[in-house]
C-alpha cells in the first residue's frame, strides 16, 4: 500500500518553479489522473475513491453530485490539496500536488484557492470582518481590511462586520464564508454543499451570490451538491457513485 | 463539527437505575478516549493520593519523630504528680503492654565534709530511662559514655557542677538526709533533664530503692513524682484515654510536646509544612478538576441536546452524569489511595537513620477516610456544577448551535465547593488558621490574577498591528477570547505559582528553618552568674577565644495582677497558662532589642523610658495569659510589688537556643532587685575543657551543655525537611495537572482553528508561530503574575504561619516568566503537534 510517501517529495522546490511545469493539459486548471483514496477502517481497508480521472478547464463551473457517502467531500479535499491521495495525481493550477509538501500546498491555496463549506467553518473568536481578512492577511495583502470590507459589502453584510459568527444566522454566516472564499481573487473556488445547512430560499440566495461573484471574478467553480437542480446551474456535472466516477455528458449551460 | 455522543437509548421514558448505570458506564468508556476525563481522573488521583500520603506520612512521621523526641522525656508519656501516683496506673499500664519506670525528685541539701549545697535530687527506678540513655564519665567534663544501668543501691551519680562545688571526685562520699552514699560516676547526660533549664539546681541521681533509708520523703514533703510510660502508639492512646478519667487532683499527663519548647516548635512547623503540602495539592487538584469538568461539559452540550431531543428528561441527564462522575471518582479514588499507600514506602528511605524500619510504626487505616472524602468533595464540588448545568442545555441547540446553558455566577457555581473543601481541609489539617490562610491566599490570588489577567489581555489589544501576521493572529486571539484567555491565564498562573512556591519558596522556607539553628548556634549556657562576676566572666571567656559574649540579667518574679485584677491559676483553663501564673518566671532588662526578637505591636523603648514602669512581653505569653498592649501588669519580685505598662509585644525565636525572656524591662527598673546573669555561646566540642576551668574559677556558676538536645532537634529538623520535600512532590504533580488542564482546555478550538487556517492557505510555520505567540504570551503573563503571587504568598507564609524572616528572591521573576514562556509555549506547540501533522481535511472532519 502506498502511504503518502510522496508527501514530502516536493520539499525544497519552490511553488513558483513548479507552476509552469509539467501540466499535461495546459488549458486545464484541474487535472486528475487515476486518483484513489483508501483508508484503514475498523473493518479493514476501505476504498473511498477509485480510479478517478477528469480535467476541468479554466473558468468552467463543475458540479460534483452523488449520494451521501459516495466520496464527494473526499474528492474535494484531494483536489484542494487538503488531503493526500493513496494513489494517482492531481494537478492544480498546473502544479502536481504530490510534488508539494504540506506547506507548499498551503501556499498554493493561499494564492489560488477559495473555500465554502457546508458548516461554514468560520472562526468563532473572530468577527465577520476578521474572518474575511484572514486569508488576505495570510497571503500578505497590505490592505486586507479595505478589501475585506468591500467583499462584505458585496455580500450585503457591511453592517454586520463587527458581529461574531454566533450572532449571525446560518445564511449570513454562509455569506461571510463566501466573502472569505473570494478574498484574494482565487483561481478556483471549492464549495462543499454550501446550501446543505440552509433552507431552500436562503440556499437559492447563496447560490445566486456564489455564481454572481464567480462570474465577476472569472474563477473556476467546483461545487459539491446532491441537489440535481443546483447541479443544473453548472457547465458540467461529475457524478460519483460509491467512489467511482460516472461522468454525465456535458450539459447545456442552463443560463437560467 | 461532530462531538462525542452520549449513548442514546430508545426507551428513555421509564428508565431504571440499572439501565442508567449501564449507560453511564458506556459513556465513561467512550469519554475516556477524549482527554479531559483523563485530566479529571489525574487531578482526582493526585488529590486523593496526596491527602492519603500526607495522612499516612504525618501519621507515621509524627509517630517516629515523637518517638525520637520522647528521648527528651525519657518516655513516650509521663504521669506527673505532686503526690505518690496511684499504683493502679502503673498496674494498668503494665497490663496494657506498656513499659513503666518511676522517678521522684525533690530539693535537698547535700553534704560533703563541711560543704553543703542545695541539690535537685532525683531517684530513679529500674528501667529508667525508657527512651534515650544516660551518659556518665569518670571525671568532670571528661569523655562521656552511654550506660544502660541506673545507680546501684548505695551509690550516687553527681553532675559535673555538684562535684565541683563539693570538691569531690568519683569514689568520694556524700551525705543525703540520714544516709551516706558513695559517688559512683559523673553524670554527664540525662535525657529528660527538661523543664526550666535555667532554674535547676545541680543534680544528684540515686536509686529509688534507697529513698526510704534517707528519711527525706515523708507526707507533706514537696516531691515531684513521675511515672514514665513507653510502648506502642495504640497502647499509649488506650492508656491515655483510660487514664484521663482516672487521674486524681495533682496528677497530670505529659506528652513529648510538653517537654521542650524547642522541640514543640520544630514539630509544629513540620506538621504545618506537611499540611501545607496537602492543602495546596488539594486546592490545585480542585482547580484542575474545575477546568477539566468545564471542558468535559462543553463537549457534551451537543450530545445532551440530542438526548433531550429524543426525550431524555433533565433528571435522567443529571443521573447519567452524576453516575458517570461517581464511577470515575471510585476508580480514580482507589488508584489514588493505592498510590498514596505505595508512596509511603519511600518514607523509610527518607527518614533514614531517624527510625529503623522495624521501629517505624505500621500505617494506620484512618487516612483512607479523609483521603476519599477529599477526592469526592473535590470531584463533585468542582466537577459537578458544570455538568449539572448540562440539564439546562435546551433541546433547541440541535438546531441552533449557539444555544448553551445560561452563564451563571461563578460564586454560585463554585461557592459550595470552596466551602466544602475548606471545611474538609480544616478537618484534615486540624489547623484552621493555616487552612484559612491558604484558602484566602488562593482566593486572593485568583481574584488578583483574574483582574490582572483581564487587564493584560486588554492591553495586548494595543500591540496588535505592531507585529507580524502570526504574532498578530496569536495575540489577537488572546485578546479576542477575552474572558476565556483570562481564565486560562489564571489557571496557568495558579499552576506556575504552585511550581514556583515549590521550587524557590520551599527552598527559601526550609533554608530559613535550617538557618534558625545554624551550626554555631549556642550550645552552652552559663547561669547563676553573680552581678559581681559579670566582667570577670566576660574577660575569662574572651581570653579563651569566646568574644562578644553578652550576659543578660535575670530576676525571678511572679505575675500577680493584670490591670489591677489579681490573677491566679484558677483564672485560666489552659494548663500551660495555669503553670505560668503559678510559678515565677524570668524577667530581664536591656536597652537594646535582642537580634532574634521582633516587635509585633507597640514600640520598643523610647528615650525617657529608662527607669520607668514599662515592659515588653513575649507574644506567646501575652496570648496565653490574655495580656494586650497597654495593660498594666503587677509582678511580685523578692516580696515587693512592681507595676509596669505593656508598651510592646515581641516575638522570640525559642528554638534559637539563645537566652530569651518572657518579660523585658528597660534599664533602671529592676537593677535594685537581686539578679543573676545568664548567657549562651557556641563552644566547639574540642574546647570543652574550657568549661571545667571556668567552673574552677567561678564555682557558683552553672554550666549547661545543650549540645545533645540541639543535635536531637537538628536531626529531627533534617529528617522532617526531607519528608516534607518528598510530600511536596505530590503538590508538584498537582501543579502540573493544572497546567496541563489549562493548556488542554482550548485544544479543540485550536485544532479547529489551525485546520481552518491551513485550509485558507496558512503554512504550518505560520500556524506554529501563531500558536507559539499565543501560548508564549499567555505563559509570560501567567508566569509574571505567578511570580508576583508567589512572592506575596510566601511573604505571608513566612511571616504569619512559619515565623521565619522573609527573604526576597529575585530569581522568582526570571524563573516564573521563563518557565511561563518556555513551558507553556512548548506545551501549546506539543498539544497542536498531532493536528499539524495530519492533512487539514482530516482535522476538519474529526472535529
Ligand atoms: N478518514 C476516514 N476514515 C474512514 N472513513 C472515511 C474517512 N473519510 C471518509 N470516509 C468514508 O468515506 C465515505 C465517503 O465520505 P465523504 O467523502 O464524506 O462522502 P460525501 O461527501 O459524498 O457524503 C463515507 O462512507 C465516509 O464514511
Ligand atoms: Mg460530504
Amino acid at each position: 500500500m502506498r502511504v503518502d510517501h510522496n508527501l514530502e517529495a516536493g520539499s525544497g522546490i519552490s511553488v513558483a518553479s513548479v507552476f509552469a511545469s509539467d501540466n499535461p493539459v495546459a488549458s486545464a486548471i484541474i487535472q486528475v489522473e487515476d486518483l484513489g483514496k483508501q483508508v484503514i477502517s475498523p473493518e479493514g481497508p476501505l476504498i473511498i475513491l477509485d480510479a478517478i480521472g477528469f480535467s476541468i478547464a479554466r473558468g468552467e463551473s463543475v458540479a460534483v453530485v452523488g449520494a451521501s457517502g459516495s466520496g464527494k467531500s473526499t474528492l474535494l479535499g484531494l483536489l484542494a490539496g487538503l488531503d493526500t491521495p493513496t494513489h494517482g495525481r492531481v494537478w492544480l493550477a498546473g502544479v502536481d500536488l504530490n510534488r508539494l509538501d504540506e506547506d507548499g500546498r498551503a501556499l498554493l491555496r493561499a494564492q489560488r484557492v477559495g473555500f465554502v463549506f457546508q458548516s461554514f467553518q468560520l472562526l468563532t473568536g473572530l468577527t465577520a470582518l476578521e474572518n474575511v481578512m484572514l486569508p488576505l492577511e495570510l497571503a500578505g495583502h497590505a490592505d486586507a481590511r479595505q478589501q475585506a470590507l468591500e467583499l462584505l459589502e458585496r455580500v450585503g453584510l457591511q453592517a454586520r462586520a463587527r458581529h461574531y459568527p454566533s450572532q449571525l444566522s446560518g445564511g449570513e454566516q454562509q455569506r461571510v464564508a463566501i466573502a472569505r472564499a473570494f478574498a484574494g481573487n482565487p483561481d478556483v473556488l471549492f464549495a462543499d454543499e454550501p446550501t446543505g445547512n440552509l433552507d431552500q430560499k436562503t440556499g437559492h440566495r447563496i447560490i445566486d451570490l456564489l455564481f454572481a461573484l464567480n462570474r465577476e471574478q472569472g474563477a473556476t467553480l467546483v461545487l459539491v451538491t446532491h441537489d440535481q437542480e443546483l447541479a443544473a446551474y453548472c457547465d458540467r456535472v461529475l457524478e460519483l457513485d460509491d467512489g467511482r466516477l460516472r461522468e454525465s455528458l456535458a450539459q447545456p449551460s442552463s443560463g437560467a | 463539527m461532530t462531538r462525542t455522543a452520549t449513548g442514546v437509548s430508545a426507551e428513555m421514558g421509564s428508565i431504571s437505575w440499572r439501565a442508567v448505570g449501564c449507560m453511564a458506564l458506556r459513556a465513561l468508556g467512550r469519554d475516556w478516549q477524549s482527554g479531559e476525563l483523563r485530566v479529571l481522573a489525574a487531578a482526582l488521583l493526585i488529590a486523593v493520593a496526596s491527602v492519603a500520603a500526607v495522612s499516612f506520612f504525618t501519621d507515621r512521621i509524627q509517630q517516629a519523630m515523637e518517638r525520637k523526641a520522647s528521648e527528651l522525656l525519657g518516655a513516650d508519656l509521663v504521669v506527673a504528680a505532686s503526690n505518690p501516683i496511684q499504683p493502679a496506673l502503673a498496674d494498668t499500664a503494665l497490663q496494657q503492654g506498656l513499659q513503666t519506670a518511676e522517678t521522684l525528685s525533690f530539693r535537698s541539701v547535700v553534704l560533703a565534709g563541711d560543704v553543703t549545697q542545695l541539690t535537685e535530687v532525683k531517684a530513679v527506678g529500674p528501667g529508667y530511662p525508657l527512651r534515650g540513655a544516660l551518659q556518665v564519665s569518670d571525671r568532670p567534663f571528661g569523655p562521656p559514655r552511654t550506660v544502660d544501668t541506673i545507680p546501684s543501691p548505695g551509690q550516687v551519680w553527681l553532675d559535673e557542677r555538684l562535684l565541683q562545688i563539693l570538691g569531690l571526685q568519683a569514689g568520694g562520699t556524700v551525705n543525703l538526709g540520714a544516709r551516706a552514699f558513695r559517688v559512683e560516676h559523673v553524670l554527664a547526660y540525662e535525657p529528660d533533664r527538661a523543664g526550666d533549664l535555667f532554674s535547676i539546681a545541680p543534680r544528684l541521681l540515686l536509686n529509688l530503692a534507697d529513698i526510704p533509708s534517707t528519711g527525706l520523703v515523708q507526707a507533706g514533703s514537696r516531691v515531684a513524682y513521675r511515672l514514665l510510660l513507653a510502648g506502642e502508639p495504640a497502647a499509649l492512646e488506650g492508656f491515655k484515654t483510660w487514664a484521663r478519667t482516672r487521674l486524681v487532683a495533682g496528677e497530670k499527663l505529659e506528652g513529648v510536646r510538653d517537654a521542650r519548647v524547642e522541640l514543640r516548635s520544630a514539630l509544629d512547623r513540620a506538621q504545618r509544612f506537611l499540611n501545607l503540602a496537602a492543602l495546596v495539592s488539594v486546592i490545585l487538584a480542585g482547580v484542575g478538576v474545575a477546568i477539566a469538568a468545564r471542558r468535559f461539559a462543553a463537549r457534551h452540550w451537543d450530545s445532551v441536546a440530542i438526548l433531550r431531543c429524543v426525550g431524555a428528561t433533565e433528571a435522567l441527564i443529571v443521573r447519567l452524569f452524576v453516575l458517570e462522575l461517581l464511577m470515575l471518582a471510585m476508580l480514580a479514588g482507589a488508584a489514588g489511595l493505592l498510590t498514596g499507600y505505595l508512596a509511603q514506602y519511600g518514607l523509610s528511605g527518607v527518614l533514614g537513620s531517624l527510625v529503623s524500619r522495624t521501629e517505624l510504626p505500621a500505617p494506620s487505616l484512618w487516612p483512607v477516610l479523609p483521603a476519599l472524602a477529599t477526592g469526592f468533595v473535590t470531584l463533585l464540588g468542582f466537577g459537578l456544577p458544570p455538568l449539572l448545568r448540562l440539564r439546562e442545555v435546551p433541546p433547541l441547540r440541535v438546531l441552533r448551535r449557539d444555544l448553551g446553558p445560561v452563564n451563571p455566577r461563578l460564586l454560585a457555581l463554585y461557592g459550595p465547593a470552596v466551602a466544602a473543601t475548606l471545611a474538609l481541609l480544616i478537618w484534615q489539617a486540624g489547623e484552621w488558621r493555616l487552612a484559612l490562610y491558604v484558602c484566602a491566599g488562593v482566593a486572593g490570588t485568583v481574584t488578583v490574577l483574574s483582574l490582572a489577567a483581564w487587564g493584560l489581555v486588554k492591553a495586548l489589544n494595543l500591540l496588535r498591528g505592531q507585529v507580524g501576521v502570526a504574532w498578530r493572529f496569536g495575540m489577537a486571539n488572546i485578546a479576542r477570547r477575552g474572558s476565556g484567555s483570562a481564565v486560562q491565564v489564571v489557571a496557568l498562573g495558579l499552576g506556575l505559582m504552585a511550581l514556583l512556591m515549590l521550587t524557590l519558596v520551599r527552598t527559601d522556607l526550609l533554608t530559613s528553618w535550617r538557618a534558625s539553628l545554624p551550626a554555631d548556634a549556642p550550645n552552652h549556657f552559663l547561669i547563676n552568674v553573680q552581678t559581681s562576676e559579670v566582667t570577670q566572666v566576660q574577660t575569662f571567656l574572651r581570653e579563651h577565644g569566646l568574644h562578644d559574649v553578652e550576659l543578660f540579667p535575670m530576676v525571678r518574679g511572679r505575675l500577680t495582677a493584670i490591670n489591677g485584677r489579681n490573677v491566679g491559676p484558677e483564672d485560666y483553663q489552659n494548663p500551660r497558662a495555669q503553670r505560668l501564673v503559678a510559678r515565677e518566671f524570668n524577667l530581664s532588662w536591656t536597652d537594646t532589642l535582642q537580634e532574634d526578637n521582633r516587635i509585633l505591636a507597640g514600640h520598643w523603648w523610647r528615650t525617657g523610658d529608662q527607669g520607668q514602669g514599662v515592659a515588653s512581653v513575649e507574644t506567646g505569653l501575652a496570648e496565653e495569659l490574655g495580656i494586650v498592649l497597654g495593660d498594666t501588669l503587677r509582678f511580685q519580685i523578692a516580696g515587693q510589688d512592681l507595676a509596669a505598662k505593656v508598651t510592646s509585644l515581641r516575638s522570640v525565636e525559642w528554638d534559637s537556643f539563645r537566652a530569651n525572656f518572657f518579660v523585658v524591662f528597660p534599664s533602671g527598673v529592676l537593677d535594685a532587685y537581686p539578679a543573676t546573669w545568664i548567657t549562651s555561646f557556641h563552644l566547639p566540642i574540642d574546647r570543652k575543657p574550657v568549661m571545667a576551668e571556668l567552673v574552677r574559677h567561678f564555682p557558683s556558676i552553672t554550666v549547661l551543655d545543650v549540645e545533645a538536645l540541639m543535635t536531637k532537634v537538628r536531626e529531627i529538623m533534617d529528617r522532617v525537611i526531607s519528608a516534607v520535600e518528598y510530600v511536596f512532590l505530590f503538590t508538584l504533580a498537582a501543579g502540573l495537572v493544572v497546567l496541563y488542564a489549562a493548556i488542554q482546555a482550548t485544544q479543540d478550538e485550536r485544532r479547529f482553528e489551525s485546520a481552518v487556517l491551513r485550509t485558507l492557505g496558512a503554512q504550518r510555520a505560520v500556524v506554529r508561530q501563531s500558536l507559539l505567540a499565543e501560548f508564549a504570551t499567555l505563559g509570560l503573563l501567567a508566569g509574571v503574575l505567578a511570580a508576583a503571587a508567589a512572592t506575596v504568598l510566601s511573604y505571608g507564609l513566612a511571616t504569619q504561619v512559619f515565623d521565619f524572616p522573609y527573604r526576597w528572591n529575585s530569581w522568582i521573576w526570571l524563573l516564573g516568566g521563563g518557565a511561563g514562556v518556555l513551558g507553556v509555549g512548548l506545551a501549546g506547540l506539543l498539544g497542536a503537534r498531532s493536528a499539524l501533522a495530519q492533512p487539514p481535511w482530516r482535522a476538519l472532519r474529526e472535529l
